[in-house]
């Protein structure tokens, strides 16, 4: 039991540190992103703040909705809220809070790439270099003979070291360093506001609803795992399908179906016991789904009609509850498939199950 | 594989070493931070004092909440906090032990930034400059304004400047304030290690150690219980989903097949103890009103710590259990 826990531990630590994970790789890659992107600012009074501030929002934007796209979360979340009632009731608690925490992880790439930018000045440098006044910087004596557009050109070429020719009339390095400095105060003052938010939710939120958040947590993790075990299942049943189908279909060609089932029926403990255990148990991996339109009815019905929370209770012991019970050999001494009752609704022949093996 | 296997042990069962760890990485994170920052000196007398202190001082408040964010114990400790009586009795001291310990770890990273901000000298040369009077470094500007002064000494940070081509007085200036960074830096960093020193030798002699240990005890115990109850959630809702689900296929059969049931000694036994295990683990909780109830219950009425159990163990290692209160 402890190794299970401790297996256990380390899977479900894992799944999360796995989100977290992919979290992480996206801002250390935002943040490579940026290191190895070559800024070019085009120092033109007219396109100067649109490269600057483009480049200041929208690779966050992307980062975001590709946030949204790594995040398989996504899909579960779009499935809960479109599914139709059915038996089970919709809480509207549950999508909120599976929307907040996938949007809290896509958030991180976005504010790293947004903090690099505000740190390193360049784009800020870029958008608002012309808005400088230039005679805290400038010679005043060279400027006053010169016009407003000639003034905003010079002013435009300051980020660019290359291209900047007349530092007798500006002090480029000033102004650059002026502007850094606006910059970086605006990152530093991001960094704080995004932290105090994320304090104020994480730290301060038990303050408020701590007994229904321990509610949608469990449920929407709940979710999550119905899901994953919903096409685990799926799959099992598919191989077992199909393994009994081949398995059927080449005995029905061999002609061997009648030792096939003197094989089955005999009880004793014989060498074909392994073998009969398998069948068993690939019996019971079909639970009972054998046709196609079964499964298609339990595929269309996973989504239009879930199930409601409530497990029905299992006394494999005899008493009359309705449920499931372990299977016996299906074939058993009657032969062949054919010979089963046939429909009736489904509550009924249950109980008949219960009825006939408390009698044994 | 079994090295692995020990060190992820030796993890969870300490989550204390587990905080002391994280606290350090953001330590180290601080230290990385500061050396990768561009630090940029405006250079221009109204700014300089703004721009230096704040960077001086905004970090340590975001690694200050980053610190109390990233700690498991924040959590524990507001529920603890906030939760109604109930069943079991409150007793502030675990609360007030939980928050001390926290504020502790998360003041180490802000204190780092701020110790190596001194040391290396370049925020505080950009801060006081200007507050420099050129004389104590022996050049003579007396022809200059007041103004003028304040504005050169506050380019001396600035090392591209021209006006400094004849650079010995920046950099007198420059060492002269860092060396005044770094005799804050050194007197802080002695202050605090006395103050730790005194505090784990002088403690003993006022603090009731008993108490002590009970008041560690529980705040342990607390932070377990909230591990544990979050695994048996998680198992359960696994075994709970599952169930749901085997439920679900076999709800939707068309054909009703008759069983007939095999004498016991033929039934599969793994399947047997598999089932018997999957219906312990869901203990009883098969519907979502229950699991609800449950969930609700946890948080407004925890149960209560059945004393006569942990009385034996305690009284076993020489202890009086006076009360949970």
């Amino acid at each position: 039991m402890d190794k299970f826990r401790m297996m256990f531990q380390f899977l479900q630590s894992n799944q999360e540190s796995f989100m977290n994970g992919i979290c992480g790789i996206m801002a250390l890659a935002s943040a490579q992103l940026y290191s190895a992107f070559e800024f070019s600012c085009p120092c033109i009074p007219e396109y100067n703040y649109a490269y600057g501030i483009g480049l200041l929002v929208i690779p966050p934007i992307w980062f975001f909705l590709l946030g949204f796209v790594l995040n398989n979360n996504v899909s579960m979340l779009a499935e809960e809220w479109k599914r139709p009632t059915g038996e089970r009731v919709k809480d509207p608690t549950i999508l909120r809070y599976m929307f907040i925490s996938i949007t809290q992880r896509s958030l991180i790439a976005p504010m790293v790439w947004i903090s690099v930018t505000l740190m390193d000045g360049k784009s800020f440098l870029c958008a608002f270099s012309v808005n400088l006044d230039i005679r805290q910087f400038g010679n005043s004596t060279l400027i006053e003979g010169m016009t407003e557009v000639e003034i905003v050109k010079v002013l435009a070429k300051i980020p660019c070291k290359n291209i900047f020719d007349q530092p007798e009339l500006v002090s480029r390095e000033a102004a650059s360093r002026y502007i850094k400095c606006i910059s970086q105060a605006f990152g530093w003052v991001f960094l704080l506001m995004m932290t105090f938010a994320a304090f104020m939710i994480r730290a301060i939120r038990p303050c408020f609803t701590q007994a229904a958040f321990l509610k949608t947590k469990y449920w929407s993790h709940y979710v999550d795992i119905e899901r994953k075990l919903f096409d685990e299942t799926c799959k099992e049943h598919a191989k077992t399908f199909a393994k009994v189908c081949i398995q059927q279909y080449f005995e029905s060609i061999s002609g061997d179906m009648s030792s096939f089932h003197k094989h089955r029926s005999s009880k004793d403990d014989s060498d074909d016991d392994d073998d009969d255990d398998k069948k068993k148990s690939d019996e019971d991996k079909l639970l009972g789904i054998r046709d196609q339109d079964d499964m298609n009815k339990v595929l269309w019905n996973w989504h239009t009609c879930k199930p409601p929370l409530a497990l029905r209770k299992e006394q494999p012991d005899g008493e009359s509850h309705e449920g499931l019970i372990p299977n016996g050999d299906v074939h058993g001494v009657s032969g062949g498939p054919n010979g089963y009752a046939n429909g009736h609704t489904p509550d009924l022949p249950k109980r008949e199950w219960a009825v006939y093996y408390s009698k044994v | 594989m079994d090295r692995l296997k020990l060190v992820l042990q030796y993890f969870q069962s300490n989550s204390e070493s587990i905080s002391n760890g994280i606290c350090i990485v953001l330590a180290l994170i601080s230290v990385k931070l500061y050396t990768s920052f561009d630090f940029n000196c405006p250079c221009i007398p109204q700014y300089n004092k703004l721009y230096a202190l704040g960077v001086m001082f905004v970090p340590p408040l975001i690694f200050f909440f980053l610190g109390i964010l990233v700690n498991r114990h924040t959590g524990v400790m507001m529920e603890e906090w906030l939760r109604p009586i109930g069943k079991r009795s409150k007793n502030p001291a675990i609360v007030k032990y939980m928050f001390s310990a926290m504020m502790q770890r998360a003041l180490l990273a802000p204190m780092v930034w701020i110790l190596v901000t001194l040391l290396d000298g370049k925020i505080f040369i950009c801060a006081f400059s200007m507050s420099v009077d050129p004389n104590l470094v022996h050049y003579n500007i007396l022809t200059w304004t007041q103004t003028q002064t304040l504005v050169l000494m506050a380019k001396v940070p600035c090392k591209e400047d021209m006006i400094f081509r004849n650079s010995t007085f920046r950099k007198a200036v420059s060492r002269y304030v860092r060396c005044y960074s770094q005799a804050i830096g050194w007197s802080i960093l002695l202050f605090f290690i006395l103050l730790g020193a005194l505090g784990r030798l002088i403690k003993p002699c006022f603090d009731d150690h008993a108490t002590n240990l009970q008041t560690r005890y529980w705040s342990n115990y607390l932070d377990i219980e909230q591990k544990l109850f979050d695994e048996t959630c998680v198992l359960h809702c696994r075994d709970f989903a599952r169930k749901c689900v085997v439920q679900f296929f076999e709800g939707m059969r068309e054909d009703t097949v008759l069983r007939l049931p095999l004498s016991p000694e033929v039934r599969y036994r793994g399947e047997e103890d598999m089932v018997d295990q999957e219906e312990e683990r869901l203990h009883g909780i098969t519907k979502q009103e229950q699991m609800d109830q449950l969930l609700q219950t946890w948080f407004q009425c925890k149960p209560e710590l059945d004393k006569s159990c942990s009385s034996e163990y305690l009284n076993m290692l020489g202890f009086r259990l006076a009360s949970f209160a």
